[in-house]
Parts: C-alpha cells; structure tokens; sequence
C-alpha cells in the first residue's frame, strides 16, 4: 500500500514537472514573445523596451527557473493585460468554475447512473440499445451549439432560465447541463458494464438464493460494486469538465477560470496562460491521484498489485 | 445482431454522403459560397414564409447563400478530421506500439508520456497554440494532430502487449528477424483493427475540436465556411433568426453522429469476431 502510494505521488510529481516545462515552452511558440506583447503597430524600439521590461533579454533557462521558483511559491507574476497579480485573477474566479464543474458532475451522475442500471437490466434488449444510442447521440452535440440552442428554448421561448450571467443558482442550470452532457457516455457506460458484471458475480446468486427481494440484490449487492469504478471515473471527468469550462463559460459568458483563459489568450497574455494551463493540469493530476487512492481504499485488491 | 449492422451502415452511409458531398462541393453548391449580396441579409431557409426559391436553406449575415456555404463546410469538417487522425494515428501508435513491445523501462517512459498528455487541457491548449502560432487550416490540423494520439497510444500499447506473447510472434523471432521487421509485419497488421474503431473516435472528436475553436475565433479564419465559424457568426442573429445556428449545428451533429455510429459498430463487429 505504501509502495503503491509512493510510486503514483512520483509519477504525479512528474508528470507537473514535465507540465511546468510544457506550459513554459507553449508562450515560447511564436519565437519572439516581445514582439507579440508590444503588438502589431509597435517600432523596434518598442520591442527593446517591452523586453527589458520582462525580462525577455535573459538566458531562456534563466527565465524558466525564475518562473517556476516564483510559481512555487504561488507568484505567477503580473498580467500584462489586467496589470492584476495573475493569482488574485485566477483565484476571485476558482469559486464560480468550481461550481460550474460540480453542477455539472452532480447532473451527469443524476441522469447517467440510473440510465446505466436501467440499461444493465435489461442487457440487448430495446430499451438498452435506445439509451446507448441516446448517449451516442448526446455525444455528437457540440457543448457550444448545444448552449446556444438552450438558450434559445429554454431562456428566450420558454422564459425558464436567465441567458447568461452568474447572479442567481438558476444561471448555473443551463451551462451546467451543457457541461455534464461530454460526461454522461462515459460515465452511463462504465456504470453499464459494471453492473452487467456484478449481476453475473456468485455473491448476487447467492443473494437471489436467501430469496432477497430484486430490489434489494440491485441496490445493495450490485450497485455498490458497479459504483466503484464510476467513482474513480468520476473524479477524472471532473478534471475534464474544468479543461472543457472554457468553451461553455465563453458561451454563457460566465466570468470563471474558463473565460480568464480564453480572454488572457486572445490578449496575449502569456503569465495567465501559462498560470492556467498549468493550474488545471495540477488540478487534473490531484484528481486522477485522488481516484486512484478512492479505488484502492475501495478494492483492498488493488493495493497489493 | 442486426439492429448493430443497420447502426454500422448507417454510420457508413452518412460518412461516405458527406465525404462525398465534400469532395464535389464545387459541382454540388448552386451559388458562390463567398458571393456577398448585402441586399438579401438573412432570408429564411425554404420551410419558413418569405424564403427565395434561388437560396434554398436562405442566406446569411452578408447575404452568402447558406446552402453553398454548408456544403463547402462539410469540406473542412472532413479534411481536418481525416489528417487529424492521419497525424495523431502515426504518432500514438508508434508510441504505444514501442511501449508495449519493449515493456519495462521503456513502456514506463511511454505511459509517463500518456499521463502528461493527458493531464494537459485539451481545449485550453490548442486554443493558446492557435492564437501563438495564427489561426489557418494547417495549424489546426498540425495542432489537432500533436495533441489527439493519447487513446491511439493506450490502445496500441495494450493490443501489442497482447499479439507479441503469440506463438506467430515467438517463430520471427526465432527465424531471425529484425526489431523493426517484426513491428512491422507481424505486430501492426494484427492491431489494426482495434486502431480502426479509434480512428473513428478521434476523427468526431477532431471536428468538434475544430468547430470549438473556430466557434471561439482561433480556428479555421473567415471567410472559410467552418461549421464551427458559421454557428460563431450566425450567434449575433440567433435570437430573431434561429435557423443561422441551427443549420450548421444540426449538420456537425449529423456527421459526428454518424462517425460514432461508425465506430461502434465497427467495435461490436470486433467483439463478435472475436468470441465466434
């Protein structure tokens, strides 16, 4: 178990070092980052300045360390664009992404789980290859159209939801489940094939031999084996949902981590760029870390491979 | 049984249509997808009252006709979804197929670099390498295909693993043959047919990428007809003319659909192959 933890805590450990030098390497693109924050209209001699003023004049592995010393201790400098700390930026807009990606969790797992059980059940038959293909179908909805076309039925014909905005819980509905919709196949299939298996396993013969009530032998004995990985999975789309919250929080213009980045990218904001990607992938790492602790608590047989 | 063939047909009957109607766009479109006509701004498509029998599915902000534009857009759909997954398809399968055929520290090396891939943000990133490097077709491809090869990888890695333990596998090597002879011969031939229902997964998966970025503006650039680009101009109207998003939206839903289709049938003929 202590072997098993300390080898995924290394991997995670580097697989954010490998990120650091991805996130720092990805502003380095365009060759001359002096020239892309002075702008189109600027001299030469503005470009001189604007690299100065950065810093940009020194040693590329100087500006690397210095970055990440400094984003170590929480300090990923200032904004070019908001003239802002990039961490009291990023930090004034975790609340309302946080919420973003939980709404939309909390729906996917509402609408996937009992499809899953119910299309288990009844394996082959019908009503199973109807709900696979509902998810196959919700698959090929894009996030953005699909919140586009919410916006129209549900907020402007039928009046039910505000457009856009953060005031009230009722904005959250909408972008949330956009959001949960990339989650649901994935989530709705694992729960599918958890349950077929688990109402294959002896335990639940044994169970419908003691004469237990279906209800009961579903509920009790299946479904929680089937939960097991849907949790692990769980954690992982949550990591996903907060990377795919750009394009949604776009959409309905919802002023979170998501719509930070896409405004600090079509700026040119290299310190917020950088602060986010590697922000999310540390938060991503956390998650599948953490779905990988769930299990192996869960599955005591899982620690001793 | 039946029901997954009629999905697979299906799939491949809306794959091969659009395919086509992409790559005869210019015999099929009836007017200039460019042409602007600012006298006919967004006229209703032929079902709506006030429509123009010469622009059948009605015009758009700048007076294009739509019908032309949709079909000139299948063909970026499909392009960039065919050499994303020419790109992704090389790189993730040559990765995964060294990790599972060397195994040890070398698949440690491999599965190191599928876990950072993705711990990356999809969306975030190629958004920011767009916007870096300019918005054209070739970045998107260029950029899509960099980043799509984590599932070619996993699933490459785990059917080589399993073909290389095989008696065909053991007789090369003991006839002689070379690393590279045997990867090539006797290992790719046997993984294909898993790599094929991925192919079609990350091909869906790179159209929606691109009408997203497109959508976004670090896409595909104006005037080109990207789906994406059409729902993203057509947003500002939305609300008295629906029909502007509706269209190419229904569109990507209906290709996507029909890819995944595809691929799932594909995967189910697998899995019947496989036990019979």
């Amino acid at each position: 178990m202590v072997l098993f933890l300390f080898r995924r805590l290394v991997v995670a450990l580097l697989v954010c070092t490998a990120v650091l030098v991805f996130a720092f390497a990805l502003t380095r693109l365009s060759g001359d980052l002096a020239i892309s924050i002075a702008g189109p209209n600027a001299t030469a001699n503005d470009i001189e300045v604007v690299r100065k003023a950065y810093g940009l004049d020194r040693p590329l592995i100087e500006q690397f360390f210095d970055w990440v010393g400094r984003a170590a201790v929480g300090d990923f400098g200032q904004s070019y664009f908001y003239k802002e700390k990039v961490s009291k930026l990023i930090f004034d807009r975790v609340p309302i992404t946080m919420t973003l990606g939980l709404v939309g969790l909390s729906i996917a797992l509402v609408i996937a789980l009992p499809l899953g059980v119910i299309a288990a059940l009844n394996e082959g038959r019908l009503i199973d290859r109807a709900i696979s293909l509902v998810a196959l179908l919700g698959q090929a909805l894009p996030s953005f159209w699909l919140g586009l076309m919410l916006m129209i039925t549900l907020g402007l014909y039928l009046g039910w939801l505000p457009i856009s905005g953060t005031g009230t819980w009722q904005h959250f509905v909408m972008p949330g489940l956009v959001l949960s919709f990339s989650a649901i196949p994935a989530l709705m299939r694992l729960t599918r094939s958890g349950m077929i298996d688990a109402m294959s396993a002896d335990y639940i013969r044994t169970a419908r031999a003691k004469g237990l009530s279906r209800g009961s032998i579903i509920l009790k004995h299946a479904a929680r084996n089937a939960a097991m990985p849907v949790v692990s999975i769980a954690a992982v789309q949550l990591g996903f949902m907060l990377g795919g919250s750009i394009v949604i929080e776009t959409v309905f213009a919802l002023h979170g981590v998501g719509f930070l980045a896409w405004e600090s990218i079509s700026k040119n904001d290299f310190p917020t760029v950088q602060a986010v990607v590697l922000l999310l992938a540390i938060v991503y790492t956390l998650l599948t870390l953490l779905a990988d602790l769930l299990n192996a608590v869960l599955d005591p047989r899982l620690r001793a491979s | 049984m039946t029901t997954n063939k009629i999905g697979l047909w299906l799939g491949a009957v809306i794959f091969v249509g659009i395919g086509l109607i992409a790559l005869f766009a210019p015999l099929l479109a009836p007017q200039d997808p460019f042409q602007q006509d600012l006298t006919r701004r967004l006229l209703p498509p032929f079902w709506m009252d006030g429509h123009n029998p010469t622009y059948l599915l009605g015009t758009d902000q700048l007076g294009r006709d739509y019908f032309s534009r949709l079909i000139y857009g299948a063909r970026i759909s499909m392009m960039i979804g065919i050499l994303t997954v020419i790109g992704s398809g090389v790189i993730g399968t040559a990765i995964g197929v060294v990790g599972g055929f060397y195994g040890g520290k070398v698949d440690d090396v491999v599965m190191f670099a599928i876990t950072t891939r993705l711990s990356i943000p999809l969306i975030l990133v190629a958004l920011a390498i767009v916007s870096i490097v300019g918005s054209s077709t070739t970045v998107v491809v260029m950029t899509l295909g960099l980043l799509l090869w984590d599932r070619f990888a996993v699933v490459a890695r785990v059917a080589t693993m399993q073909v290389r333990t095989q008696d065909f596998v053991a007789a090369a090597w003991a006839a002689g043959c070379s690393h590279f002879h045997i990867v090539l011969r006797e290992i790719l031939p046997n993984i294909l047919a898993p790599l094929a229902v991925v192919t079609t997964l990350e091909m869906a998966l790179a159209i929606l990428l691109e009408a997203a970025l497109s959508f976004l503006g670090l896409g595909v650039p104006p005037p080109l007809p990207s789906w994406g680009l059409m729902i993203a101009e057509g947003k500002d109207y939305m609300f008295f003319s629906p029909w502007v998003i509706t269209i190419p939206g229904v569109a990507l839903c209906v290709l996507v659909f029909g890819i995944n289709l595809l691929g799932d049938g594909l995967r189910d003929l697998l899995r019947t192959g496989r036990t019979t």
